[in-house]
């Protein structure tokens, strides 16, 4: 399948689904008005994906910021994926955080617990 | 041109580090964004507490932005045509502050008023509930994210949101909302 490549803005983060590479990521800071306009390409490549995903996919998240709309985008994200490990996938989720940055810390402890999919928090 | 001394010292004297009246856009939001990270970057403030403040300044701003996009057309014979707001940082010794003003109609007041009651009267774990309920969709029934919004703005701001509403005509009352963030970091 076609990679997607998505350069980042100011308010919207640099997205990197190459599953040539195995590399899924989203990294940078997600505040637009419209997440749901920004996200919909991201979720119908996933939806795509996991059709027929690699035998292993390792998913990166690291988000300086992010705001509430860009939450309920990230967490369908997430649904997607937990579906493709509950279908049998190996399937695993990285948030990566600046390790002081307690809030983001926190958020990703949110995500966990209301998510059953291999979710690892990453301070970096 | 007397005027514009008493504003500059009203400015300062308020701790106003911004102050904006009129439409509320995109772009404007993204301006406003930019100017104010650069202005806290440049002043050396304290990371977390810099994180916090542009976190809360994000939501509130949108919060405004697709406010004032949810109210329908308003009618030529009402007095309150324009879709324009009132946006204001400041910082003060002890913490930042962000103010924003639109016009609501008045319908809208006894729920809004009840669910910032709601945000103001629940504790730390209580509003990481709230969130959670609203994210996955179960907490209270309405469309979009504005619920999410506040509960995050309370969540990282620490503090009681303050809130107002000054009735304007039989339809619509001015809605101001004050969110706070500690300069001083916790431990």
């Amino acid at each position: 399948m076609r990679n997607l490549v998505i350069e980042p803005t100011s308010k919207t983060p640099k997205v990197i689904l190459n599953a040539d590479l195995g590399i899924f990521e989203i990294t940078g800071r997600s505040i637009p008005e419209d997440a749901i306009g920004f996200y919909r390409k991201v979720l119908d490549w996933i939806e795509e994906y996991s059709k027929s995903p690699l035998s292993e996919t390792v998913f990166k998240f690291q988000l300086e910021y992010f705001n509430t709309s860009s939450s309920k985008c990230l967490l369908d994200i997430f649904r997607k994926l937990e579906r493709m490990h509950k279908n049998g996938n190996k399937v695993q989720i990285r948030w990566h955080y600046d390790s002081d940055d307690e809030d983001m810390a926190e958020t990703g402890q949110d995500y966990q617990a209301l998510l059953d999919v291999p979710f690892e928090l990453v301070p970096v | 041109m007397s005027m514009t001394y008493s504003y500059y010292k009203n400015m300062q004297l308020n701790n106003i580090i911004f102050v904006y009246q009129g439409e509320v856009t995109a772009d404007l939001v993204s301006s406003i964004l930019q100017m104010v990270e650069n202005k806290l970057e440049g002043e050396g403030e304290d990371r977390k507490v810099k994180k916090r403040v542009f976190n809360v300044m994000v939501e509130c701003l949108q919060n405004v932005y697709h406010h004032l996009d949810a109210l329908p057309p308003t009618d030529p014979s009402n007095p309150v045509r324009d879709k324009t707001a009132l946006l204001m940082i400041g910082r003060e010794e002890k913490d930042y502050y962000i103010i924003t003003g639109n016009h609501v109609l008045n319908d809208r007041i006894p729920d809004l008023k009840a669910r910032l009651d709601r945000i103001n009267r629940s504790s730390k774990e209580e509003l990481k509930q709230l969130y959670q309920e609203v994210l996955t969709g179960t907490g209270f029934s309405e469309k979009g994210t504005a619920g999410l919004g506040m509960i995050d703005i309370a969540r990282k701001s620490g503090q009681r949101l303050g809130y107002d509403f000054h009735p304007v005509n039989e339809k619509y009352s001015f809605f101001s909302l004050e969110a706070r963030v500690s300069r001083i970091p916790e431990k």
